[in-house]
């Protein structure tokens, strides 16, 4: 089974958020960069995939330069071989013709994606590609099995998830459960600095939307503390304070 | 402008996060036509969507419909946006809206923006703020695109009635089996339950709470509240509470008006799944836990003693 993940390069999940030129730009200063932890159930997924029936694990990213070390990241985590669309992920629509013109001709079973980018939270890019390539496209998939040529998935709907079948090639994103984070090791991160990674640059410059603005949540107030003894006083607080029973 | 509103249903009923989007498609100005799918909403319930500011409902009474099949539905909103010229579509931000608002797009040639959380601002270009970083942060974006999408967050716009009943027109877009290709097997859903993403009250358990066998006094609360369970992210791993409970940056992302966190310590991946609450109370019995530095309200004290007591008070307030 050939398979291709897709991951992004954002801060990790304890970053603080901040802006820089005038908010027009996102602050790096200090900020650790991590695979989307969706992209990681993903890569997981395909890793547990290919050891049970074989094939081979692409791995794509659209970044710049600063994004290698995270592509090898999951190069150690048991992907064969890496792309890098050479470009700023502007927008949804840039990033997900990038990701189709990859993956048209190249035959594909699986493409798999996280159900979201952690920084912008689009949710929209497997859509788009599914679009583009006339591929079904499910997300958000909870777990994901092959049989033969047919792949059964759960997809997470409120409060509850439905179960479905589609035949190969199709795209999923994915989130938990699906399969559990891997953590690279030796022999992975060794091999890694080997394993073929190459950068093209993009079929196109088109986008759909640009940015304004960015801009940080007003600041939170003090807490009120409340006695455990009292507690009809958060009551009396949340009915005639806050108004909200 | 003439704008299309994508309106979703649980159980016969037009869904609260489509109402608002109906709202909002009235609230950004227009000629403003609903839709739905499906043969499990009624006439009656879909003219009543003009009191929210639709002049008109598209039904497209097909039962194959009655699932969520994403590429059939995209089929039916594209063709549906063709019909009525529709420069803007507008849905929930939901587990079907989103996937389908993908698709949509690029049949569209449209400019797409998900997680909206206000009006747009029209007055130079067409200009909207997003939710990003999970809720740490806002991006204000430009549509360059003369078709647009805008999948809206709970709260983008607040629910208010005017008008009364619009016609229900039927409309029967052309579907093939291509369109099914993606069979949807079984739905395991909770009914009757409030659901958590729509939640106005949550109230949520961590592993404070020592076993899955404590949570009868977390429901107890949470059904006098009339609010939905959540959870932190151990407590749905381990099997305490099912998935779907799970709050945060990797589960479900809340905005009740009053969240209520017991025996959750605050880690800020559960904190991004609940910066939208407008008010949150923590009770934890660590008086440094970090959730108190996000919280509105606290108390300092044992859940064991302090939810059942927190109950009854608000029995005996009722
Ligand atoms: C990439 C990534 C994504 C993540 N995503 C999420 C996510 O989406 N959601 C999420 O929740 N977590 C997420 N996490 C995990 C997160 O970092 C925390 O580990 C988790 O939120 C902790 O859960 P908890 O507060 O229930 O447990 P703990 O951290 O163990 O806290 C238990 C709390 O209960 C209190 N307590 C104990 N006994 C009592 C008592 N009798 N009465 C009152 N209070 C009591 C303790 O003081 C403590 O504060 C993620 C982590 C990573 C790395
Ligand atoms: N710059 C990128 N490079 C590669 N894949 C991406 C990129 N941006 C988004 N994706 C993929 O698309 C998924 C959904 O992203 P988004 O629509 O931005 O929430 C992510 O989880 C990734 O799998």
């Amino acid at each position: 089974m050939k398979i291709l993940v897709c991951i992004t390069h954002v801060p990790d999940t304890t970053s603080k958020i901040s802006f820089t030129d005038g908010d027009q730009k996102f602050d790096q200063t200090g900020v650790q960069f991590i695979i989307g932890p969706y992209d990681d159930y993903a890569l997981a997924r395909a890793v547990e995939l290919k050891e049970q029936s074989g094939g081979s694990i692409t791995v794509l990213n659209v970044g710049g330069p600063e994004t290698e070390p995270t592509i090898r990241k999951a190069l150690a985590i048991g992907a064969d071989d890496a792309v890098r669309v050479n470009a700023e992920p502007t927008d949804s629509l840039f990033v997900a013709q990038q990701i189709a013109e990859h993956a048209k001709d190249a035959g594909y079973d699986l493409i798999l994606m996280g159900r979201e980018s952690i920084d912008f939270n689009g949710g929209m890019v497997h859509g788009m590609v599914g679009e583009i390539l006339d591929l079904p496209s499910i997300s958000p998939v909870m777990t994901l099995n092959v049989e033969g040529d047919t792949v059964k998935m759960a997809r997470e709907i409120e409060g509850g998830k439905e179960t479905v079948e589609v035949k190969m090639p199709l795209i999923a994103g994915c989130q938990e459960p699906i399969a559990e984070w891997k953590i690279p090791n030796m022999r992975g991160i060794m091999s890694a600095r080997t394993k073929p990674l190459s950068v093209v640059e993009p079929v196109t410059e088109e986008v759909a939307t640009s940015l304004t603005r960015y801009e940080l949540p007003p600041a939170k107030g003090a807490v009120k503390m409340v006695d455990a003894d009292n507690v009809s006083e958060l009551v009396d607080l949340l009915k005639n304070e806050a108004k909200v029973l | 402008m003439a704008i299309l509103v994508f309106v979703e249903s649980a159980e016969g009923k037009i869904k609260k996060t489509s109402i608002e989007a109906v709202v909002y498609a009235a609230r950004v100005g227009g000629d403003v036509t609903a839709i739905s799918l499906g043969t499990e909403v009624n006439d009656t319930e879909l003219a009543a969507l003009g009191k929210y500011g639709a002049s008109k409902v598209l039904n497209v009474a097909d039962d194959r419909l009655n699932q969520g099949v994403i590429q059939a539905y995209a089929n039916v909103l594209n063709q549906a946006m063709n019909k009525v010229g529709a420069d803007l579509l507008v849905l929930a931000n939901s587990s079907l809206g989103a996937p389908v608002s993908a698709r949509v797009a690029i049949k569209q040639d449209a400019s797409l923006v998900s997680n909206v959380t206000e009006l747009p601002d029209i007055s130079n270009g067409f200009v909207v703020k997003r939710s990003i970083y999970t809720g740490k942060a806002f991006a204000n974006v430009e549509l360059t695109k003369a078709k647009k999408i805008l999948a809206i967050k709970k709260n983008a716009a607040e629910i208010r009635e005017s008008g009364g009943d619009v016609p229900v027109e039927e409309f029967s877009p052309e579907l093939t089996d291509a369109d099914f290709g993606v069979a949807i097997t079984g739905v395991d859903q909770a009914t009757g339950d409030v659901l958590l993403p729509e939640a106005e009250i949550v109230v949520s358990g961590g592993r404070g709470l020592k076993g899955p066998e404590n949570w009868g006094m977390i429901e107890d609360l949470a059904k006098e509240l009339a609010a939905a369970t959540g959870c932190s992210k151990p407590v749905s791993d381990i099997g305490w509470r099912p998935h779907h409970e799970h709050v945060g940056q990797t589960g479900v992302k809340v905005a009740p008006t009053l969240y209520l966190a017991v025996g959750i310590s605050g880690a800020i991946q559960h904190l991004a799944g609940v910066n939208s609450s407008k008010y949150i109370v923590v009770i934890n019995k660590d008086e440094d836990a970090p959730f108190f530095k996000a919280a509105d309200y606290g108390i300092a004290g044992d859940a064991f003693e302090v939810i059942p007591k927190l109950t009854e008070a608000l029995k005996a307030a009722r």
